[in-house]
């Protein structure tokens, strides 16, 4: 900490210098929220395009005309790959920790600034890259956001498949590189750079849970990034690595192969399982001290919320065959990859049994971002129950890529992680622009969203139960046109349509209040962890989530940084008195 | 629950009560976890005003601990177990063992965007398959050798045709990419995989049309590779499958023929 590299250099001059080509860690915050709210957008314009032309498949897009089946796949490819990697792992996993984990832990900067700021232009690119994909020869790749070979593998077996398909590697390349670059900075910041008085035992949940995520993005990219690179080499250097022999692609027979395309599907879901609790272990670790902070009242249990976070992803990186049980893996490792899957429920449980007995505790305020982690916790439950279910291999035998597995991963990942987003912003806000966010208009987006992605998601149960496969671009098949479901789907369109609408009012309060917002005093939420601090260089002087002790003071909380009275106050149970 | 199509299979009424108990148990679960954080809610709003003063933090009592996170979560915790121990049963006796004696053997091959089944005929043996001969226009959809003896009597059909109440092994493969097999009615579903022989076992009890559906996105026509499963009496079975093997009337028209590629579905050549 002593060495002379830490002398903070004169702040560069002009515009550009200081908010673009930057390594500085807030204002590279800035600019991953940006790209996560371009991903945003684009994914949630292409969501509305599938909803829309499931219920009225014949009507015609301005500028475009009418979906043909392969666009209705390319629409849903970019969809899925827009979200989960640019929204939901780009805010949690980077824009939120560059925003405020130095802070938290009182480090004056990231371990590698250079590292970080590169890691965002190559995120950048591979943003740009994907979405070039709309305008090569064929367009978008249609073999969804997992992209099985062969598929994915042979140009010839549909369109997109081709340069869309090219543009979808490259982009998913880069984007691995930039995540463990990002996560690999994280790493080292959060083990190697933590302020004075910081002990691993005084983190905050939310360091917690990013130096969790950042060990399974490390892990989990890399896996990425070789399977990535190996169907590159099938498609371009003549390799099988996911192509066995004896293909018969649009009636011409393809010489050579040997390879399975299960490799493919074993390693992309040793990603892909992580890369759930990637994108929503930090909302975990923030629905924690929002709780605490809003409750007034201490997180209880802190080393056992550790502890199940910590156990969370070791075993996420044990369950990634439950994607594959009908995929021709031994139904024998079926069944022990549903025992991991049922064990994970355990401490993800523990987690929300805390966060529902947190809620008893002390006098609630229900602000806005109390709001967004109470309807964190509601689609956490919400889409988490379902997980038991999908878990048993006998039930997702019928389950499996139907809408039931849809209203699954969107109410747990996605609404779950997306609710956690919005409250990591109104709450982090007046460290951004030194103002609030309009409370009115929050607890408005905040009610609207609530039911609207309700009446979205909770009916594709219905779907799903009913037998409705994934990604048929239209109902009406020629022998199941599922005719039960019409008003069903008609319902979910209006209600992701409204859940879009909602999302203006989200908007013109970001942009509204950066001007004309309350001015937000040093520490408006009365919390407790160091980002909040006056001092820039603060010391750590005691456990996170201190609240509602009576200090002999007139507040309820004791910050991090601040001294406790000379009676040391009640620990809360299992976090007992640390010898000094 | 009466979302779900109507069950045709021996095994599927165990599913149906396998799955109906644990939606209701997570339903119920559900419902309570919600009304949970909108009691909470209430409890808070109504609590918030007058401000009370500060109170020093209890220490969380080892009761508390017991009662709030411990207890409910040991209690769910053996829900899960349950969950697992009573599912297990099922998936053991749908893929876990071996195929019945009497079972009949019926060859599933997924192709961009078309379902063909292959019955071995008279001898039992699947002829030899050559993929530098598939050719869907000229009447060969899935390359049969006919130097093979074993080929001339194997039956290839666009819809699957299975007798009730005899059980029923699939030999499930795939011609290029990826397929999902899923017959909602049968609760069964096993993907495609090109380069590997998947077996599927059922004993289809209820005679009826059932959808066969694709469960696995394989390209632009992936909604539209549909057809059926014609679940028939032991007799009328038989006389399906006479009609079809060599010496009897020829077919009109040969099974794959008629598809002509991958532009239409063979659900419409209804046999």
């Amino acid at each position: 900490m002593s060495a002379p590299s830490a002398v903070p250099a004169p702040p560069p001059r002009g515009f550009l210098r200081r908010r673009l080509f930057t390594t500085d860690h807030r204002a590279l915050a800035v600019l991953y929220l940006l790209l996560g709210l371009a991903a945003v957008v684009a994914g949630t314009l292409l969501s509305l395009v599938i909803r829309i032309h499931r219920v009225w498949p014949a009507l015609p897009f301005p500028f475009y005309g009418i979906l043909r089946p392969e666009d209705y796949l390319a629409v849903v490819t970019m969809h899925g790959t827009l979200m989960v990697f640019f929204v939901l792992t780009v805010v949690p996993q980077s824009a939120f920790p560059n925003l405020v984990l130095p802070a938290q832990i009182g480090a004056d900067r990231m371990a590698f600034p250079r590292l970080n700021a590169a890691a965002f232009w190559i995120a950048l690119a591979s943003l740009g890259v994907l979405l070039a994909a709309f305008f090569v020869p064929q367009g978008a790749p249609i073999s969804g956001w997992t992209s099985y070979p062969p598929l994915s593998a042979i140009a010839a077996a549909g369109p997109g498949q081709g340069a869309g398909m090219d543009c979808w590697i490259a982009a998913i390349a880069l984007f691995c590189v930039a995540a463990v670059a990002s996560s690999a900075n994280l790493l080292a910041t959060i083990l190697g750079r933590r302020g004075p008085g910081m002990r691993l035992e005084r983190l905050p949940l939310t360091a917690w849970s990013w130096l969790t995520s950042s060990a399974l993005t490390v892990i989990a990219f890399s896996t990425l990034f070789a399977a990535a690179a190996m169907l590159f080499a099938d498609r371009h250097l003549g390799t099988n690595f996911f192509v066995p022999p004896g293909e018969v692609i649009d009636g011409i027979a393809r010489a050579g192969g040997g390879g399975s395309p299960l490799l493919w599907l074993h390693l992309f879901w040793f990603f892909g399982h992580p890369e759930v609790y990637i994108s929503i272990l930090p909302g975990m670790g923030l629905a924690s001290a929002l709780l605490a902070n809003f409750t007034r009242r201490p997180v209880p249990g802190y080393r056992f919320m550790v502890a199940a976070m910590l156990m969370i992803g070791f075993l996420g990186l044990g369950v990634w065959g439950h994607h594959m049980f009908v995929s021709g893996i031994d139904p024998w490792l079926g069944t022990t990859f549903g025992l991991t899957t049922i064990a994970i429920a355990v401490p993800s449980s523990a987690e929300v049994l805390t966060w529902l007995a947190m809620l008893f505790r002390g006098r609630m305020r229900l602000t806005t971002p109390m709001l967004f982690t109470l309807g964190f916790l509601s689609f956490f439950i919400a889409g988490g129950l379902t997980g038991p279910i999908l878990a048993q291999p006998a039930l997702d035998a019928y389950l499996h890529n139907t809408f039931f597995v849809v209203a699954h991963f969107h109410l747990v990942m996605a609404m779950a992680g997306v609710f956690s987003i919005f409250a990591g912003i109104y709450y982090w806000y007046p460290l951004l622009t030194g103002r609030m966010m309009n409370e009115l208009l929050g607890k408005a987006h905040f009610w609207v969203s609530l039911v609207a992605a309700y009446g979205t998601f909770f009916p594709m149960h219905f779907a799903g139960l009913a037998g409705e496969p994934r990604h048929y671009a239209q109902l009406a098949g020629p022998v199941e046109s599922f005719p039960s479901l019409i008003p069903v789907e008609r319902g979910i369109t209006f209600a992701a349509l409204t859940l879009a609408a909602a999302q203006l009012i989200f908007l013109f309060n970001v942009f509204r209040s950066a001007r004309h917002g309350v001015r937000a005093d040093e520490n408006p939420w009365r919390a407790t962890t160091l980002e909040w601090s006056p001092d820039l260089h603060p010391i750590t002087r005691g456990e996170p989530y201190l609240y509602g002790s009576c200090l002999g003071g007139t507040e309820d909380f004791l910050p991090q940084w601040e001294l406790a009275a000379p009676a040391r106050p009640a620990q809360p149970y299992l976090s007992g008195p640390k010898p000094e | 629950m009466n979302w779900l199509p109507p069950n045709g299979a021996l095994r599927g009424i165990g599913f149906d009560h396998l799955l109906r108990w644990n939606l209701d148990t997570i339903f119920w679960l559900f419902v309570a976890s919600q009304v949970l954080i909108v009691l909470a809610m209430l409890l808070g709003a109504l609590r918030r005003r007058p401000a009370q003063p500060a109170t020093p933090a209890q220490p969380r009592s080892l009761a508390a601990f017991l009662f709030t996170s411990l207890l409910p979560l040991l209690a769910i915790t053996a829900l899960y177990i349950a969950m697992v121990a009573t599912s297990h049963h099922l998936w053991a006796a749908r893929r876990e063992q071996p195929s019945a004696r009497n079972a009949i053997q019926v060859e599933v091959t997924g192709v961009q965007f078309a379902w063909y089944f292959r019955y071995p005929g008279n001898d039992g043996i699947y002829g030899r398959l050559l993929p530098g001969l598939v050719n869907a226009p000229a009447g060969n959809p899935l390359g049969l050798d006919p130097t093979d003896p074993h080929s001339r009597d194997d039956i290839v059909s666009p819809v699957l045709v299975l007798p009730a109440g005899r059980p029923v092994d699939l030999r499930l493969r795939s011609q290029d990419v990826i397929h999902g097999f899923f017959i909602p009615g049968m609760r069964l579903k096993q993907d495609a995989i090109p380069g590997m022989v998947l077996h599927l076992q059922f004993t289809p009890e209820i005679p009826g049309v059932y959808p066969i559906l694709c469960s696995q996105v394989c390209g632009l026509g992936h909604a539209r590779m549909q057809t059926r499963l014609r679940v028939v009496s032991e007799a009328e079975f038989e006389h399906w499958i006479a009609a079809r093997e060599p010496g009897a009337p020829p077919l009109s028209p040969a099974p794959g023929g008629r598809v002509g590629g991958a532009a239409t579905s063979p659900a419409e050549s209804r046999p």
